[in-house]
């Protein structure tokens, strides 16, 4: 996500790291580096220019701790202030005594909110929560059917007008609707608008004066540059918004607009969307996102995919097996398996501190996993347990067997090889990476 | 003045004000061109999506004229800007290999001019592909852009080749309608580039005199779908050699800084020769069109004003620095 920015800072930092004294014109010549890079992140003009400020009072204000060199120092200031920028804790989604719940989506045309709608009902059932949505997209073409269609895909019911203009009153029968299939949340997609239309915002206060929501959501395009702060701003003013969504995350936009709304509005972002997968939405870590903009990597958002797809005792088995270096390509096969349940292969690399910016270049993908999978699936139980008998001939039959080449078999057993070597030296260490380690 | 600065000046003029109100008072409190002017030149620029980078290349060119021209005072800087602004954007206009062939003129006359142009290159269509990220805006604008095609007489086609979006298709077919252009379909799931080959072969043996290609919405760093992409680039020229003729990216214009890597990766993919800059009615400005002239030298071809069909511009680089940086009202029409 932040990966650019990151980059960037680091490259800063890496300059100052090895100077024993942070002088005033060093802090000041770092921090004309953090604000560039924040401006390129797409932070707005004005919170990049207050960030900068405060951190340079807290750094030039602050006690030399003896535990830290004063770059370490820095760049814990800053990180400290982004993670206050950012929120410091943990938003949640609304959830109300009286039931159900209920959402509205809102924002510009194109920033996702159909999708988003559908990811939220998706992540609420998930809870083990029943949700129900509702076509408020009165305007844009087949929106309604986008929004069914969806529907299906998640099996969440969706209550759709078609041919009604009134999107208040959708959203009012909908409610009814909601309240007599005793659904535990009541989510509200509506027409992408701009902040700027009247008519349009108009409308979005009846639907909210009909629906009085418990949470209204602003979601909002993580490309958005400079203009994140006037259009948070601008819904928050009329509908006192509870929430923002960014989505788009995956890609690689640096996302400085969640500064800014955040920075702009007071509005807590919730969750960022990463992919096109209706799964495909997290939870936004405040902290989480400071570290990987400083390049640390975002370690809780790997902990929580891992926590949410990794069967704990799997890992633990998997831990015993590779301190007792039994580890061998059966045992692969599975944690493939694990791993992939955890999104993307390419996301959840990126999430790995010290990964992200080296991986940019590396072409990875599911595919090349695929492949892998294929051929260890077309070796025999005996050969997975022990590849070290595979010799020409069985390597030519596996090759066959999986439409692959030799050569790629090869490759596979070498870099398997290597790993077994590479747990060893951790073994001997006493360290196994926190992701194998069941947690 | 050219239509293109009426419908901007309406169509931003909502909230343009703000803007321009700043600049109104960075020109206008009078004094000396000294630091402090720059620097309230350079946070308005920032705020536009300008981009450090090219933000830094406008000042120090506008710098430059002012000694050229021997100009010391804000209130004659506004002009300077504007000059700054427009060079850069000429520039990636003239470097756009087929700027002149590709934009349709909006004068009168031209789009008659066009038709039997195109008539006399006998039954071979124009292909027009149109690629973006998620949500700019792609299948507006291409309503829009058939319906320009077929108000010159021009016998459109529209190729639903976003086979991924639950209810893409409908959305288009109603565009497709609206302009009066016809439109292949296919099922939803179906392989892109098939569609789209078969797309082009259909729009020849019917006669058709422009075909536009719509496709899905993905992230440049999505490699697969790049990789689709780069396919069904191919493919169109297989159906019909020389095809496609304009490949157009749209860009939301809140966009910020990422539409440099927009461009730059889906120029890499599909040959993007110029880009639809949508959404423009709204209050942001679109000032990285700016910094994606100045970097990659990749042209702006039209603006999206609106939600109606009409609502598309040719993109005149003059009239958009005017636009930008010129109060309402003074726009000398």
């Amino acid at each position: 996500m932040f990966e650019a920015l990151a980059g960037r800072l680091e490259q800063t930092f890496s300059r100052l790291r090895g100077r024993g004294k942070l002088t005033p014109e060093n802090i000041r010549e770092t921090l004309r580096e953090v604000r560039r890079a924040l401006l390129e992140a797409d932070v707005h003009y004005a919170v990049a220019r207050d960030f900068v400020r405060d951190v340079e009072q807290r750094a030039i204000g602050a006690e030399v701790l003896r535990s830290l060199t004063p770059g370490q120092q820095l760049i814990k200031a800053v990180h400290d202030a982004l993670v206050e920028l950012l929120g410091g804790q943990t938003a949640q989604l609304a959830h109300s005594h009286e039931i159900p719940t209920r959402l509205v989506l809102v924002g510009l045309q194109g920033s996702g909110k159909t999708t988003t709608a559908a990811k939220v009902a998706a992540l609420v059932k998930k809870r083990g929560r029943i949700p129900l949505l509702a076509a408020g997209d009165v305007r844009r073409p087949a929106a309604i059917d986008q929004l069914q269609r969806l529907g299906v895909q998640t099996g969440v019911q969706v209550h759709a007008e078609p041919g009604e203009a009134d999107a208040a009153a959708v959203a009012s029968r909908g409610w009814d609707q909601a309240r007599r299939a005793g659904v535990d949340y009541y989510i509200v997609d509506t027409a992408g608008r701009l902040q700027i239309d009247e008519e349009m915002m108009q409308e979005l206060e009846r639907v909210c004066a009909a629906v009085r929501p418990h949470q209204i959501l602003l979601v909002v395009d993580g490309l958005t540059g400079q203009e994140a702060v006037a259009v948070s701003e601008a819904f928050h003013r009329r509908l006192a918004l509870g929430g923002a969504i960014l989505t788009k995350m995956e890609g690689d936009a640096r996302g400085g607009a969640a500064l800014s709304i955040r920075a702009a509005t007071g509005v807590p972002i919730l969750f960022v969307g990463t992919g096109e997968g209706l799964g495909a939405i997290e939870p936004f870590h405040p902290p989480g996102m400071a570290s990987r903009i400083l390049g640390m990597g975002d370690v809780l958002a790997l902990a929580e995919r891992a926590q949410g797809a990794v069967d704990l005792e799997e890992a633990e088995a998997l831990r015993r097996r590779l301190e007792r270096d039994e580890f061998n390509l059966e045992h692969f096969l599975r944690q493939m398996k694990e791993v992939r349940k955890m999104g993307p292969l390419e996301e959840v690399l990126k999430l790995i501190p010290g990964l992200g910016g080296k991986l940019a270049q590396v072409p990875i993908d599911g595919r090349d996993m695929a492949r892998v999978e294929a051929i260890v699936l077309s070796m025999t139980p005996g050969e997975r347990r022990r590849p070290e008998i595979l010799n020409g001939s069985r390597r030519k039959r596996v090759a066959r067997g999986s439409g692959t080449t030799v050569q790629e078999v090869n490759r596979l057993l070498r870099d398997f090889a290597e790993m077994r070597r590479m747990f060893g030296r951790m073994r001997k260490g006493g360290k196994l990476p926190g992701l194998l380690r069941g947690r | 003045m050219g239509s293109f600065w009426k419908k901007i000046a309406d169509g931003m003029k909502k909230t343009r004000a703000v803007f321009t109100a700043n600049l109104q008072q960075v020109f206008q409190r009078g004094g000396a061109l000294d630091e402090a002017f720059y620097e309230e030149l350079e946070e308005v620029l920032l705020t536009a999506d300008v981009g450090v980078e090219t933000t830094q290349a406008l000042l120090e060119r506008m710098k430059a004229l002012a000694r050229e021209r021997g100009v010391s005072e804000a209130a004659e800087a506004r002009e300077l800007m504007r000059a700054a602004a427009a060079e850069v954007l000429a520039r990636a206009s003239a470097a756009g290999p087929r700027a002149a062939a590709a934009s349709t003129n909006a004068a009168a006359g031209a789009g008659a001019a066009a038709a039997a142009t195109n008539a006399a290159a006998a039954a071979e269509p124009r292909v027009i592909l149109v690629v973006g990220v998620n949500g700019v805006g792609k299948t507006t604008s291409i309503g829009k852009l058939a319906w320009r095609q077929t108000r010159q007489g021009l016998k459109t086609l529209v190729v639903a080749a976003d086979t991924y979006r639950a209810a893409a298709l409908e959305q288009l077919a109603v565009w497709a309608e609206r302009a009066g252009a016809d439109l292949i379909r296919s099922q939803s799931g179906a392989d892109a580039a098939a569609v789209a080959y078969d797309g082009v072969r259909a729009a020849m043996s019917r006669g058709a005199q422009v075909v536009i290609v719509d496709t899905a919405g993905r992230l440049q760093t999505n490699r697969n779908l790049m990789a689709e992409l780069t396919k069904i680039h191919r493919v169109l020229g297989k159906a019909l050699p020389g095809a496609p003729h304009e490949v157009l990216l749209v860009l939301d214009a809140t966009v910020g800084q990422n539409a440099l890597s927009q461009v730059a990766s889906f120029r890499e993919a599909a040959a993007v020769d110029g880009i639809l800059l949508a959404k423009l009615d709204g209050s942001a400005r679109g000032g990285v069109i700016l910094a994606i002239a100045d970097r990659l030298g990749t042209p702006v071809r039209y603006v999206g004003l609106g939600e109606g069909i009409e609502d598309l511009a040719d993109f005149d680089a003059d009239d958009f620095a005017r636009a930008l940086l010129e109060p309402l009202g003074a726009g000398g029409e």
